[in-house]
């Protein structure tokens, strides 16, 4: 119980880029937080900011966000320099203030990416990604009478591969991590899920062209490699899910 | 008024086939004729607009998100349920249906929650048909756990995020749709009215929340999918833009509330860590498979670190009440009884607001790995939130608003009383009762969204003039000044306290008052102090920034000024409700032993509101319930 | 043709062009190394090579030239492309599984073209000042002389030495990348791929630097 007994507080300074919407160039403004303790999350530090910011007649920050918990993927913000916050596996809303110290700067900044314009402060669109998914991102079966479940085996080790991909929730922290703002951790996580499953094989190679050109289309950046993309997804999706996408397309061609 | 919920008349198992017969059908050239709008892209609203789209209707949905696969649905963790009896343990749709009955403590209509349970076994094959991963043996087939309140397993589950992958299933089916030009999709959009025309449902009022334009839709039938209200008790589990208010607006154009008094106190959340918290987090139910709930039996130990309070001074308390069901106990009972610990003075961590849920049988029995790969990420989120091992030392959980089982009044064809109204998943009140079982929610929102509401819409739209309205009309246009007239309100009272803070206050008298039990007392306090925050709330809030911008405080504002109405709402029906019967718990009404104490011969029916004005008391519509099919009988878990 | 329009596929058109590039650095280091054989050894090996009927020699040229020329410019053109999907950098830079070299392939690449021409230009052409160029004793034109002259100065070694840094650092990053993008990487080979990929890059840059250094150093003599 201890750890829940102390609650020594702690003053956070804050630079936050401040836009008014798309249009608007920006800039950074500086704020200063009392009253932190380390269990506010990092949302509840905003809170308590904006809060502040209310009561003294100014406008509020605006910061998407919805579930809190991690899994909704609305949250956006580029913690100094890191989607998230840089903490392993874990979105920026259930980043903790333990993870500060008192008297820590924090610079916050939404998600920087041609494909994602601005809509005001960290608030960004992402309406990209649900291009590209749109692009291909099913299996085209219709509602009812589709088959057993039980129908078509499916190998444990394969299933499993196919829920590592599949649990992306299109934050977009790949795009923001990514030095050329690039979407293949994100297209590249649904080619492999519907690739590796015996339900979306038939329309792989159709589905990775689509995906891959829809990707171009949307001003998203080109790979090369840097896999920082892996270490910005809260998720943990692993590169080789590009891989595997770049080898769907090549296989795609023949 | 008695209300009539249209159900199919003869024998319950051949109900459902029969009135799919009986519903006439629209010509298929016809379809792309009608527009349809669906509210919402959960689990409900992303299947039915799929469907809908896929049939040929023109369908035009929307959601407040940036996308539509950001829906709270995708924080359902646990599973989904289904009939399927693959693990050969004696299930079938007659048991599925069975056990909703019975979990929803009799107050669920018995030809909905059959039509549930029979079309549960076509979602599973939908959703693999779609690409989503469940989890596998390793034979390849489908595999099955427990959940609460079933003594047989048929819950599938995609390792801890089944809501996520079932939402991602049908949020690609829906993209497919979007990209095939039959589903037009509206992003950042809030319904903020309903369009009512000559007593039909005609078209909704929303507002762009990047432009903060007010817009008008016309449709020939409108569908809500808007999901549940226990954002109303501020601390829940649902996600921070969750709100009463599409329902809620509705409702004040004349459609019924049912059951407001039904909420879910969900047992395995993370409890609460100060007062400047935004929301509370769940854990999956599927942690009580093989996790243990306890508290220590004597007040002295409450200090002591749990791994030093010996076996015998702990209090397993499920097991201990609960013999056959044990750990596994429904969700309003499990709830329940945390709570007693609690107010027994041996609740642990602070505030002694909590119980333990202890693995170390669990890991001891199957070792750290296999509860690490079926748990994982929930022992990863739980160390995220609480800074604590859950391995190495017992979770501690408190009970948390989880779910709404009341929601707008509808009949079998997920009608409201407003013709041309549909509502799908937890917002209508349909197949809960007054209790979810676990597994059950996700089973629900795609029942209606994929096999429900494709049938039962085209029963009422072939006796509709297609594109009949247009968004000219006197009652789009006035609606739109409504609209606008409560926004420049709120923005222009520029009071003293913000948004949060009469949020906090509202959620605060709702769980001190109308959360887990709840007396004749704590009720009518409510029902003086709401409207009183209510009024100060439209004299005193603070709300920044104008109208016509990207404003999430005047988005808030909005919310909790229907939950300041709604609030009443849930309290008044509570408080006529003489009974305790599932998620609503009378302190008034339990037995000796403090088992909830059902009145069936005075409140065997669904309790639909209708809305008066905020100066004048609703009035209550009575649906008798029948059983028909299942013994009316004293709910028992022992 | 689609392919060569979209990310993935001018991609992998980089990657087979570089993995052929490489190859032909590593055969090439290989024939260098018949230097270490002393002066009949290289000039033995120069002779076998220009023996070599014309259309040979000159298919075998074009080609490499066309693999650089297809290589470069798509290089040019990726990297103006992803400077365009980024308008904006942020204010804290912290990458973290980025290296010095991944961030910098266009600059090493550049640098590498710019040592290309100026290599082609000294031992193909032989245009440089400074060179001896004079036949051996069997009559043959001597390769170990002018090599050996190039590489007597301080600046011309350094040229070389500098020029090999570079491209270890090029190939540093280029070899497992080549891996990722045709797609053959997977949870098992990446850890292997990548430092496959250093080691030869390391090889290849201790090879071909260690020529120059050996005969500035006066290591190797004819």
């Amino acid at each position: 119980m201890s750890a829940h007994q102390d609650h020594n507080t702690m003053t956070i300074n804050l630079v936050v880029w401040r836009q008014k919407n798309a249009n608007d160039p920006g800039k950074f403004e500086n704020y200063t937080v009392n009253g932190i303790t380390e269990h506010h999350s990092f949302l509840e530090m905003l809170d308590v900011l904006n809060e502040d910011l209310i009561k003294a007649g100014k406008d509020p920050v605006a910061f998407d966000h919805d579930c809190r918990e991690g899994i909704c993927g609305m949250c956006s913000q580029v913690v100094n320099g890191m989607p998230h916050g840089g903490q392993e596996r874990t979105t920026v809303c259930q980043l903790h203030m333990r993870t500060f110290h008192d008297g820590d700067t924090i610079y916050i900044e939404p998600w920087r990416a041609k494909a994602f314009p601005i809509v005001k402060d960290l608030a960004v669109d992402r309406e990209a990604l649900d291009k590209i998914i749109q692009a291909g991102g099913y299996t085209s079966c219709h509602t009812g009478g589709v088959a057993d479940g039980n129908a078509i085996l499916i190998a444990k080790p394969i299933a499993d591969e196919a829920m590592d991909a599949a649990e992306c929730i299109g934050c977009g922290a790949c795009v923001a991590g990514c030095p050329n703002s690039a979407a293949m951790l994100f297209t590249g996580a649904k080619v492999s899920q519907l690739a590796l499953l015996p339900q979306g094989k038939l329309e792989a190679k159709q589905r990775v062209k689509n995906m891959v050109n829809t990707m171009k289309e949307c001003g998203f950046g080109n790979c090369t490699n840097h896999y920082e993309c892996q270490v910005a997804c809260p998720k943990g999706i692993n590169v080789k899910f590009i891989a595997r996408m770049n080898r769907e397309y090549l296989k795609a061609q023949f | 008024m008695i209300l009539d919920g249209k159900c199919p008349t003869g024998p319950i198992q051949q109900s459902w086939d029969k009135h799919c017969f009986d519903l006439k059908l629209v010509n298929p050239a016809n379809k792309r004729k009608y527009n349809v709008i669906v509210v919402g892209t959960g689990l409900a609203g992303g299947a039915a607009a799929a469907s809908l789209g896929e049939l040929g209707y023109n369908v035009q949905a929307f959601c407040y998100q940036d996308s539509p696969r950001r829906a709270h649905s995708i924080a359902a963790q646990g599973g989904i349920n289904a009939a399927k009896a693959y693990p050969n343990d004696g299930d079938s749709i007659y048991r599925l249906f069975y056990d909703t009955i019975k979990g929803g403590d009799f107050r669920a209509r018995e030809a909905d929650v059959w039509r549930l349970a029979q079309v549960s076994n076509n979602i599973i094959d939908q959703c693999v048909a779609q690409g989503v991963p469940f989890a596998r043996d390793y034979a390849g087939y489908l595999d099955n756990r427990s959940f609460g309140g079933a003594q047989v397993s048929r819950t599938f589950y995609a390792r801890g995020q089944t809501g996520q992958q079932l939402l991602l299933g049908a949020y690609s089916a829906l993209s497919r749709q979007i990209k095939a030009g039959t589903v037009t999709m509206y992003n950042r959009r809030e319904m903020l009215d309903l369009v009512v025309v000559d007593g039909v449902a005609k078209g909704i009022t929303v507002r762009n929340l990047v432009t903060g334009e007010i817009e008008s839709y016309a449709a020939d039938a409108v569908c809500l999918a808007t999901g549940g209200y226990v954002n109303v008790f501020y601390l829940s589990t649902n996600a921070m833009g969750c709100s009463v208010t599409a329902n809620w607006k509705a409702a004040k154009k004349g459609a019924f509330f049912a059951n407001p008094c039904y909420t879910q106190i969900h047992p395995t959340c993370i409890p609460q860590a100060g007062d400047y918290q935004s929301k509370l987090t769940l854990m999956s139910e599927s942690l009580r498979n093989d996790g243990r709930c306890w508290a220590p039996k004597k007040k002295e130990d409450l200090g002591k670190h749990p791994n030093e309070i010996p076996e015998e001074d702990r209090d397993y308390y499920l097991e201990r009440k609960y013999p056959s069901f044990g750990n596994l106990a429904p969700r309003d009972i499990a709830s329940r009884a945390a709570k007693e610990q609690c107010d027994d003075g041996r609740g642990v961590g602070p505030g002694g607001r909590g119980v333990y849920l202890d693995f170390s049988t669990a890991i001891k029995r199957v070792g750290a790995d296999t509860i690490k790969e079926r748990y994982g990420n929930l022992f990863e989120m739980y160390e995220k939130i609480t800074a604590e091992d859950g391995y190495k030392r017992p979770m501690r959980i408190y009970p948390a608003p989880h779910y709404a089982m009341g929601g707008l009044w509808v009949d079998y064809n997920l009608q409201s009383n407003i013709p041309g109204l549909f509502v799908l998943g937890e917002a209508n009140f349909s197949v809960h009762g007054a209790n979810r079982l676990g597994a059950s929610a996700l089973m629900q929102g795609l029942a209606d969204g994929y096999f429900v509401i494709p049938y039962t819409i085209g029963g009422y739209l072939v006796g509709v003039k297609p594109s009949g309205t247009s968004t000219e009309h006197a009652e789009f246009k006035k609606s739109v000044e409504d609209v606008n007239a409560e926004q420049n309100k709120l923005l222009s009272i520029n009071g003293k306290k913000t948004v949060s803070e009469f949020m906090r206050e509202l959620g605060g008298l709702m769980w001190e008052n109308c959360g887990m039990a709840r007396s004749k007392e704590s009720l009518e306090t409510n029902l003086k102090k709401i409207p009183a925050l209510r009024e100060e709330f439209w004299q005193n809030v603070k709300v920044t920034g104008t109208g016509a911008e990207f404003n999430q405080q005047l988005e808030n504002a909005g919310r909790t000024a229907d939950f300041l109405e709604f609030g009443e709402l849930l309290c008044r029906d509570a408080l006529h409700r003489e009974e305790s019967c599932g998620g609503h718990f009378r302190v008034e009404h339990q037995y000796d032993d403090g088992e909830a104490k059902r009145n069936d011969a005075d409140f065997c029916y669904v309790g639909a509101w209708e809305f008066k004005g905020n100066d004048k008391e609703p009035e209550l519509h009575k649906e008798p319930l029948k059983f028909e099919n299942v013994h009316l009988a004293v709910r028992s878990y022992k | 043709m689609e392919f060569l329009s979209t990310s993935i596929g001018r991609k992998i058109v980089m990657a087979v062009t570089g993995c052929c590039m490489v190859l032909f650095a590593i055969v090439h280091l290989l024939g260098n190394s018949s230097i270490f054989a002393g002066a009949g050894g290289i000039n033995a090996y120069a002779q076998h090579l220009h023996s070599l009927p014309l259309p040979i020699i000159m298919g075998f040229r074009l080609g490499l030239l066309a693999l650089l020329l297809v290589h470069v410019i798509f290089g040019i053109q990726l990297t103006i492309e992803n400077r365009a999907a980024t308008p904006q950098s942020y204010a804290v830079k912290a990458t973290r599984k980025a290296t010095f070299a991944s961030e910098n392939m266009i600059w090493t690449g550049l640098l590498l073209l710019a040592f290309i021409v100026y290599h082609l230009l000294q031992f193909t052409l032989r245009v440089t000042p400074g060179l001896t160029l004079t036949n051996d004793v069997t009559g043959h034109f001597d390769v170990f002389a002018m090599v050996a002259s190039s590489f007597s100065g301080f600046a011309g070694v350094g040229i070389y030495a500098a020029a090999m840094v570079v491209l270890f650092l090029h190939l540093f990053h280029g070899i497992q990348s080549f891996f990722q993008t045709i797609g053959w990487n997977n949870d098992c080979t990446q850890p292997v791929v990548t430092k496959i990929g250093n080691l030869v890059a390391l090889v290849v840059f201790l090879g071909f630097v260690a020529i120059p250094l050996s005969i500035f150093f006066g290591v190797l003599k004819g």
